[in-house]
């Protein structure tokens, strides 16, 4: 199947549309190994990545498929991996090497239900691993956060240009229900990538200096200062490169924060089950790191509380707390193991936290 | 009067960080001079283990690129599929090839990836002081077999050449050491055909070297170099285990 004809919609899968759309950002080397709820971004690949002359390579494991995209970005190429919850967490050795070398590749979570082998359900309780840096070391992955299956494949644009502009890893934090669930997909046909001149890659040294692809620094001191650098880079990926949504949170008394899966489910609870007396808003953090703790600092000096809510026992909710810092009240609500927030649960939680006099209907 | 014999361009003229009697020294010197006499210099990628030869790159006038343990065929694999054109070579430690990384090498082999890997082998972890490797011989006191290597509780040996010369991805493996003279231009031929293979797209190539590792053994230089003639190469027997030329 091609799906590059101009303006036509696709009905896909989410794990198809990042699929295709890797591969129309420009990215030729993916290397994946299968576990569900991912498997379509392998199958998309192996099959589409031979038409546009690609590679695609089914490897004996999630060390190898990190590893490969690790010397294909060294290589200079724009290069990919895919997994879910268990097997991102064996890429996080690689992951901390890729940000240790400063290599820009993409990383596709579709995160499923954990701790252990879990299940296969749709889960956020990848957070803390994916925004805290998952590997060892003082690092950060760019993370995104995409909520519909038309913005798994747009931010997969994005991630590419962000982690060449960069020259870091970026991870695109999904989870099963976004990654199985169709919808109708039109892929960005203006696109351009925003290539940068990666005059540090290597690719023999004919007619220059040799380049050094590394992340070991034996010199007392040496290490220290290319901290240092990593850090500069982030504060100016957080300063420049924080992105969110927001609906109504201008006058709202409660504004509810949640990303992916979870920001569907408030902005479905928004337009569907708003109770009358009680205004609610709703701030969609899109980068997960850097997170968007300005507009929730803003936010929380005025309303009467926050609600979190999470496919998780409570991760994002520390980094809310941090942003409010005890300005309002930060309240939770979260589902684990495969449970989903919905809407009628949202709706009895806030009236937990704040009086809710009418009598609302919510069905779901 | 010309110099019939000088050092060769591709290596750094600098003192090395390994040990009196050590073997890396040697292996860096004969792939630096089959880089420059193949005049490949600008055109080939190295790979630096992590392990004693974890420096490498400060001795090779290349384009190197580091790997994380046991993962470098991984990342050779990354940046041969973007540069086909390309000579990559993997440089690796025991340790880092047989132990941690023996999924990668066996599965860069059975791909038939066309990189060639440079295995020294000195039956120990010289980095971390000397503790038993894969390759440790049976008996071996090592720093953490202090009655040596037993059978019993630590295994066997790993024969890496054997191993990988039964799958079908390899095309010439062989076994080498730099114990003399005569072993060290032998060693330096087998690289060179390692390199050749790659170079003429046949695919997979592994070069494996015994090497002296005088501080870990707690052996003089010269006693190294005839523990590896009289006990090593028993149980790592030198030779060729598979030459796809001339099988086919």
């Amino acid at each position: 199947m091609t799906l590059t004809e101009k303006n036509k919609k696709y009905l896909l899968t989410g794990n198809e549309a990042c699929a295709e759309a890797a591969i129309q950002a420009g990215c030729r080397f993916y290397y994946g190994y299968p576990i569900t709820p991912q498997n379509e971004i392998l199958t998309h690949m192996t099959t589409r990545m031979p038409q546009v002359g690609g590679t695609s390579i089914q490897v004996e494991s999630e060390l190898a498929a990190i590893n490969m995209v690790y010397g294909s970005a060294a290589a200079g190429a724009r290069a990919m991996t895919s997994s879910s919850s268990p097997g991102i967490s064996l890429k996080q050795e690689g992951i901390s090497y890729l940000a240790g070398s400063e290599l820009p590749c993409v990383i596709v979570n579709i995160q499923r239900g954990g701790p252990g082998l879990g299940d296969i359900s749709p889960s956020q309780a990848d957070y803390f691993q994916a925004v805290k840096g998952g590997g060892h070391g003082d690092y950060h992955t760019i993370v995104l956060a995409p909520s519909s299956v038309q913005e798994m494949a747009d931010l997969v644009f994005d991630a590419f240009d962000l982690a060449d502009c960069y020259r870091n890893p970026v991870m695109i934090l999904a989870d099963a229900q976004l990654g199985q669930m169709m919808e109708p997909v039109v892929f960005n046909k203006e696109y351009k990538p925003v290539l940068s001149k990666k005059d540090w890659a290597v690719t023999g040294a004919d007619g220059r200096e040799r380049n050094i692809v590394k992340s070991f620094y034996s010199v007392k001191g040496e290490l220290e200062e290319f901290n240092a650098k990593l850090q500069k880079k982030y504060r100016q990926i957080k300063a420049e490169e924080v992105r969110y949504e927001e609906t109504n949170i201008e006058d709202a008394d409660i504004v509810l924060i949640a990303y992916g899966t979870c920001a569907r489910i408030c902005k479905e609870f928004l337009n569907k089950h708003q109770p009358s007396d009680v205004k609610v808003g709703l701030i969609m953090p899109i980068t997960l790191w850097p997170f968007p703790s300005d507009i929730i600092q803003k936010v929380s000096e005025r309303a009467q509380a926050i609600l979190t809510v999470e496919m998780s026992a409570g991760q994002m909710v520390e980094d809310v707390r941090l942003s409010v810092s005890g300005r309002c009240p930060v309240h939770f609500y979260g589902r684990t193991g495969g449970g989903i927030p919905t809407p009628k649960e949202i709706l009895k939680k806030i009236s937990e936290i704040v009086s809710v006099k009418e009598k609302v209907t919510c069905t779901t | 009067m010309e110099a019939t014999y000088k050092a060769p361009e591709t290596l750094i003229d600098t003192p090395t960080h390994y040990c009196p009697g050590c073997g890396h020294g040697i292996v860096h010197r004969l792939i630096a001079e089959i880089i420059d006499e193949m005049d490949i210099r600008g055109n080939t990628i190295g790979l630096a283990p992590v392990g004693c030869a974890v420096l490498a790159y400060n001795y090779l006038d290349i384009d190197m690129c580091e790997a994380a343990h046991g993962r470098t065929p991984s990342v050779a694999t990354g940046i041969k599929r973007v540069h086909p054109d390309k000579v990559v070579f993997s440089y690796q430690g025991d340790g880092d090839l047989a132990a941690i990384g023996t999924a990668e090498i066996i599965h860069t082999a059975n791909r038939g990836e066309n990189i060639t890997v440079i295995f020294v082998n000195n039956a120990v972890y010289g980095m971390t002081n000397g503790q038993m490797a894969p390759t440790t011989l049976t008996n071996q006191k090592t720093l953490t077999t202090p009655h040596g290597r037993s059978e019993e509780n630590d295994g066997y040996p790993l024969p890496v050449c054997e191993l990988l010369s039964v799958i079908e991805g390899s095309r010439f493996v062989a076994r080498t050491s730099m114990t003399s003279p005569k072993n060290i231009i032998k060693t330096k031929q087998l690289l060179e055909k390692g390199f050749q293979t790659q170079i003429q797209g046949k695919g997979f190539s592994l070069i494996e070297i015994l090497s002296p590792c005088p501080v870990y053994w707690r052996m003089t230089s010269v006693d190294s170099l005839k523990f590896i003639d009289e006990q090593m190469s028993k149980t790592f027997p030198l030779g060729i285990f598979k030459d796809w030329d001339s099988q086919n």
